[in-house]
């Protein structure tokens, strides 16, 4: 009786605090999930790289052999230049036409223009649909013969603009990055907008009435300002540019068709480690995780750099 | 601002416009040619559907499985999304309400998955959940949706459960609360913004998810509405009605809850990106 008494009055106490051991429990389901999906294989893929497979199963420790079989022997080393470059101008255009558009139009928006919510939903209604949707959906607009694209530059006059969009190596790959242009504008244009109104609107006042309009407003005020917007829209831009995927893979296939013109790195990644005609070869398990572990320090670097550059930019301000 | 009439600014609204057609005319495009044959679509693809009927989506509905796959898309979003918030709920609550040495370190780790380009570990993945006996099951997807989900969704909650004072807590504690009782009826019920951005961000990753189904499912019955769309683009169809009335069905669940829920969805998915 006594010894219960004493107990509860204990457990009272430490609940008071709330000291007691089970609350270590809590973060350990998160912990656990996230630990076995994201860490352990991302770190497995790494060790991967450095040994030969034969199909699913790993045989031998061979060092940097994958490495440079990926670089060296054909037609792995032209193939991966090839969708590295295809990665790049993935990146260039998209900071271009989609990152510049998004901001154009963000400025508008701060700037008050009547309806302004409808215009968000407006642009942002795309970003909702799944990627393989937008994917098949463009696939059909961009038909040569049935689309609704050539149709329409048919009855506008414009019969020498029409072309198989998705069948010609040089337009095809453009074509896919302005879908994913289309895609992802709305999402910039919040990311630019949030920015814009972080601006204090004393320092705008304060501008205006010592005479700065139109272009000095631009570049004196609003650009320097939006500098952490800018480098966060880069930042995921640039992640999202060098992952590509869905997009590729639905409208062009896993062979990035035509003649490999629209493949990126993690198409040629997807068809290394789950196969297709091209690889053939069975240590294509240790080629594919090179590839992988290449790809991770890429994005890793350049993130941490543009990163980085943030920080200066933020304490600058 | 003072010139706000819409003539004022006619250049900014030419602009606007002009974007906002080229983003919902596809759209648009896609939810009138449901309703249409093929061969109206290819004769005029522009106008409106001569005559209503649901032919293209009873068509449909006979090449796939079409409820089969809305029912998977359906029990793994959900069930994601309840996971995923309840685990990180109590992780958040642990890192943000206590002090212990060790829970910078534990934060830091999970925000490090923010950074991790998880589908170039898809190798070890399909070797792990081949070795769990996950392949061609749902728990494969859910799995991956809370895994890939919990570096966001531990920054939002963390980030709110440290705004909250200190003192709502105690005057429960002195009642005799348990560290479930305070989490649960203290500090849950006032986080209610941060909770629905949470759901909505792991909702609408988890229902449009493409890349791991296409890996771990195979058996056309475990499929969720994106991989089971892939049937029906692969086959070459030439009945573009029915097409189109697939891709309409995958996205008229996300349109709806966006137009009902719209600010939060847009607040939610930048939410990330700006903390």
């Amino acid at each position: 009786m006594m010894t219960m008494t004493v107990q509860t009055a204990s457990t009272k106490k430490e609940r008071k605090k709330g000291k007691r051991w089970t609350i270590h429990l809590f973060p350990i389901p998160a912990l656990i999930i996230y630990a076995l999906f994201v860490l352990y294989p991302i770190l497995a893929a790494l060790s991967y790289s450095f040994y030969s497979f034969n199909g699913f199963s790993r045989e031998s420790f061979v060092g940097f052999n994958n490495f440079i079989t990926l670089f060296t022997t054909e037609p792995y080393g032209s193939m991966f230049l090839n969708a590295f470059k295809n990665n790049v101008l993935y990146f260039i255009l998209q900071m271009i036409v989609m990152n510049g558009l998004a901001f154009l139009l963000a400025f508008i928006i701060y700037k008050k223009v009547k309806g302004a919510e409808f215009f968000k939903i407006a642009f942002f209604l795309p970003r909702l649909l799944s990627v393989i949707v937008v994917g098949f959906l463009w696939k059909l607009i961009l038909n040569p013969n049935f689309g609704t694209l050539n149709m329409l530059l048919g009855k506008l006059g414009l019969e020498e603009l029409q072309r198989a969009w998705l069948g010609d190596p040089n337009t095809a790959l453009v074509s896919i990055i302005l879908v994913n242009c289309w895609f992802g504008l709305g999402f910039g244009v919040l990311i630019f907008l949030a920015g814009f109104q972080s601006i204090p609107v004393e320092l705008v006042e304060a501008a205006k009435l010592d005479g700065a309009k139109g272009m000095t407003m631009l570049r004196k005020i609003y650009l320097p300002l939006m500098v952490p917007s800018i480098l966060i829209m880069t930042v995921l831009t640039f992640i999202q540019s060098f992952e590509a995927f869905e997009l590729v893979y639905a409208m062009q296939g896993s062979m990035g068709e035509p003649y490999f013109s629209t493949d990126t790195l993690a198409v040629f990644f997807y068809r290394l480690a789950f196969g297709s005609s091209t690889s053939g070869s069975s240590d294509a398990i240790g080629l594919g995780s090179a590839l992988a572990t290449v790809l991770f320090f890429f994005i890793l670097v350049c993130t941490m750099v543009f990163l980085k550059f943030m920080n200066k930019k933020e304490v600058q301000m | 601002m003072k010139n706000s009439s819409i003539w004022s600014k006619p250049f900014y609204y030419v602009i606007v416009f002009a974007v906002a057609t080229i983003s919902l005319y596809p759209i648009f495009l896609m939810f009138l040619s449901s309703f249409k044959t093929s061969a109206e679509i290819f004769k005029n693809p522009l106008g409106l559907p001569t005559s209503f009927s649901l032919d293209t989506y009873r068509t449909l509905w006979s090449k796939i499985p079409f409820d089969q796959y809305f029912i998977n898309s359906v029990i793994v979003s959900v069930t994601s999304v309840v996971l995923v918030v309840l685990f990180c709920s109590l992780a958040a609550f642990y890192i943000a309400r206590f002090k212990f040495s060790w829970n910078n370190a534990i934060f830091f780790l999970f925000l490090l998955g923010m950074m991790i380009p998880i589908k170039l570990g898809i190798v070890p993945l399909f070797i792990l959940m081949r070795d769990l006996g996950l392949i061609n099951s749902l728990w494969s997807l859910i799995f991956m949706n809370i895994a890939t989900g919990t570096p966001l969704t531990m920054l939002i909650l963390t980030g709110f459960f440290k705004t909250m004072p200190m003192e709502l807590e105690e005057a429960a504690r002195m009642d005799g609360a348990g560290n479930l009782r305070v989490l649960w009826n203290v500090l849950l019920p006032l986080m209610r913004p941060a909770l629905g951005t949470v759901i909505i961000v792991n909702f609408i990753s988890a229902w449009n998810d493409f890349f791991f189904p296409l890996i771990f499912i195979t058996e056309k019955a475990k499929m969720t509405i994106p991989v089971g769309m892939l049937s029906l683009f692969g086959e070459h169809s030439a009945d573009w009605g029915s097409l189109f009335a697939g891709l309409t069905l995958a996205s008229l669940p996300m349109m709806i809850l966006f137009l009902v829920a719209s600010k939060q969805f847009m607040e939610g998915l930048t939410a990330g990106a700006l903390k």
